[in-house]
């Protein structure tokens, strides 16, 4: 059920962000000073901010930031971490598997929030540097997930017989063990991309994401800051398309894993 | 275990030099030259060079990394070029508010997730069990910034029960201190709390399993008295551990936090450091929490291998 519902949700948000490519309400930059901080009404779904500016329409572009940031930080985390995984698996107890792995605790160590700052302060504030900030964290969880799941992998029978069949550990890493460590990696991937969505949402909030005039979730919350007293539920909705987003792909995730190894469905 | 030791006592000692290079580096890389951002627009080239020298930012680098090194193993932060103080001191300062930060977020976040866990553990699949983890679900998607608003929106807007923001110090007493604290804390309680909800659930279900706990209940005891006397001791190794991290998490990751409360925390002293190019203080101050991550990792890790010797190899 939890899928189903995950799923569902995820994938509304993701067509909110699709659609606002060809339509959104109103145009999302056009601003109306007269119908400023209009509460939510036929005209303007979730009303107006305080440059009289569509809700809806931010929101569903803001969508979009959210999902382009956080796809691409995946991307990054796993297009580097994957292959130092498989590596530090093919290659155990050597001293490549150890400055993997302690190079991996060591990112761990950072307060990523901290260091995501001093990123975006160092090359500038915007989306491609947040996305950066957020990427480089990703990297050692994937190099550990993808480690640990083909660790067990090389100790199978099939590995064994590849091995005799004279064949490189590169090569049996990409034909043998990466399609096995696959599932992890999806379910991995819904985990860090829900995160992601968070971290941007954080970094924008403090004025390091995304820049005007491009929405995105975090710096609406922080734009209706300064308006809690007078206007609050400019503060609900992006939030709550936060909070909608994120429990989706949670969901989503927890039920891909529990489809993909029913043994885990026992232990949970 | 000499041998295991001190091979866990040099990987600590590598772990802690590269991190610093790191650090150093990138702060070096920082676009803005402090000094220059301190003179303004109509110094000359001659008073900022001499402004730079009087910082420590002449010489060659890896002298001045040896320097700052130095001083950091004998308790000398630098000295922040903004404030004009010592950067120990301002550490201090902002610890008053930090640290009581960190444990008031972390005693609200036991008090909700160890019951939580527990019930969810003892009632596993049935409805109050399912509660307690929809609830969590809920709990680690919600960002904390934006729960922080929505207590101010509600309990200093509305009811004016607790303060917007601001920290009035320690000076007025505890209460005045305290109630100052309590918003930024439940916000931050809130996510921690259901991440411990879950670790608390699986730790306690996992050793619910164990045969120990069968004799237990073999011997008489209520499963009550089996999960309490029995159960709960050894769930609580996950559980400490995930509790000493999210310490060490805590005491700079209420950033965002401090930001939407306005207060004087370690967080927005080193936000404040890279907004106003006061690199010393972030270089420190990052190194500062990054050394107590790697130094709690290092002593989990020994406690743990001096309780189990299987993972002495």
């Amino acid at each position: 059920m939890g899928l189903w519902l995950g799923a569902v949700l995820a994938g509304i948000f993701v067509a909110m962000a699709l659609l606002s490519f060809v339509w959104t309400p109103f145009p999302y930059a056009a601003m109306d000073i007269a119908q400023k901080l209009r509460p939510p009404s036929a005209a303007h779904w979730l009303g107006t901010d305080q440059f009289g500016r569509d809700v809806a329409a931010q929101l569903m572009v803001g969508a979009r930031t959210s999902i382009a940031v956080a796809i691409v930080a995946v991307g990054i985390g796993m297009g580097a971490g994957v292959p130092l995984g498989l590596w530090a698996a093919a290659t155990r107890g050597s001293w490549i598997d150890e400055v993997i792995q302690r190079g991996g605790d060591l990112v761990f160590a950072f307060p990523s929030l901290v260091i995501a700052i001093l990123i975006t302060s160092v090359f500038g504030p915007s989306a491609v540097n947040a996305i950066l900030a957020i990427g480089i964290f990703n990297i050692p969880v994937f190099a550990r997930v993808t480690r640990g799941g083909a660790i067990s992998l090389w100790t199978l029978d099939y590995i064994r017989a590849a091995r005799l069949a004279g064949k490189r550990g590169a090569r049996i890493s990409v034909e043998h063990i990466l399609p096995n460590v696959a599932n992890l990696l999806i379910v991995q991937g819904t985990i860090q991309f829900s995160l992601g969505i968070l971290a941007e949402a954080g970094l924008s909030y403090v004025g390091l994401g995304a820049q005007p005039p491009t929405p995105s979730w975090g710096r609406m919350l922080a734009d209706s800051h300064t308006l809690m007293g007078l206007a609050p539920q400019l503060a609900l909705f992006p939030g709550l398309a936060i909070v909608l987003t994120v429990l989706g792909l949670n969901l989503l995730g927890d039920g891909l894993r529990d489809l993909m190894d029913p043994r885990l469905r026992r232990q949970a | 275990m000499p041998r295991y030791l001190l091979s866990r006592l040099g990987s600590l000692v590598l772990s802690l030099v590269v991190a610093s290079v790191v650090i150093f580096v990138v702060v070096q890389v920082i676009p803005g030259d402090p000094a220059t951002f301190m003179m303004g627009l109509n110094a000359t080239p001659d008073t900022v060079e001499a402004l730079r020298h009087s910082l420590g930012l002449t010489g060659p680098l890896p002298l001045r990394y040896l320097h700052w090194v130095g001083g950091m193993l004998t308790g000398d932060l630098g000295t922040s070029y903004t404030y004009r103080v010592p950067v120990a001191g301002l550490v201090l300062q902002r610890l008053q508010v930090s640290l009581p930060l960190t444990v008031y977020a972390m005693v609200l976040s036991s008090l909700l997730a160890f019951p939580a866990g527990m019930l969810a553990a003892a009632r596993r699949g049935r409805g109050a069990d399912l509660a307690v983890m929809g609830a969590t679900q809920l709990g680690v998607a919600v960002p904390n910034f934006w729960f922080a608003m929505l207590l101010v929106i509600v309990f200093a807007l509305r009811l004016r029960w607790l303060p917007a923001g601001g920290f009035p110090g320690w000076g007025g007493g505890l209460w005045p201190g305290l109630r100052g604290l309590t918003l930024p804390a439940v916000a931050l309680a809130l996510p921690q709390a259901a991440i411990l909800t879950r670790v608390m659930r699986s730790a306690l279900i996992e050793t619910l399993s164990q045969d120990f706990i069968r004799t237990a209940r073999a011997k008489g005891l209520s499963q009550g008295q089996a999960v309490r006397r029995h159960g709960l001791r050894n769930a609580l190794i996950p559980v400490l551990t995930i509790l000493g991290l999210q310490f060490s998490f805590l005491l700079a990751g209420a950033i965002i936090i401090e930001n939407v409360f306005y207060l004087p925390g370690l967080g927005r002293l080193i936000f404040q450091g890279i907004t106003q190019r006061d690199l010393i203080v972030v270089q420190s101050v990052v190194m500062l929490l990054v050394a107590a991550v790697i130094v709690v990792n290092f002593a989990v890790e020994l406690a743990y291998a001096l309780v189990d010797p299987r993972l002495r190899r």
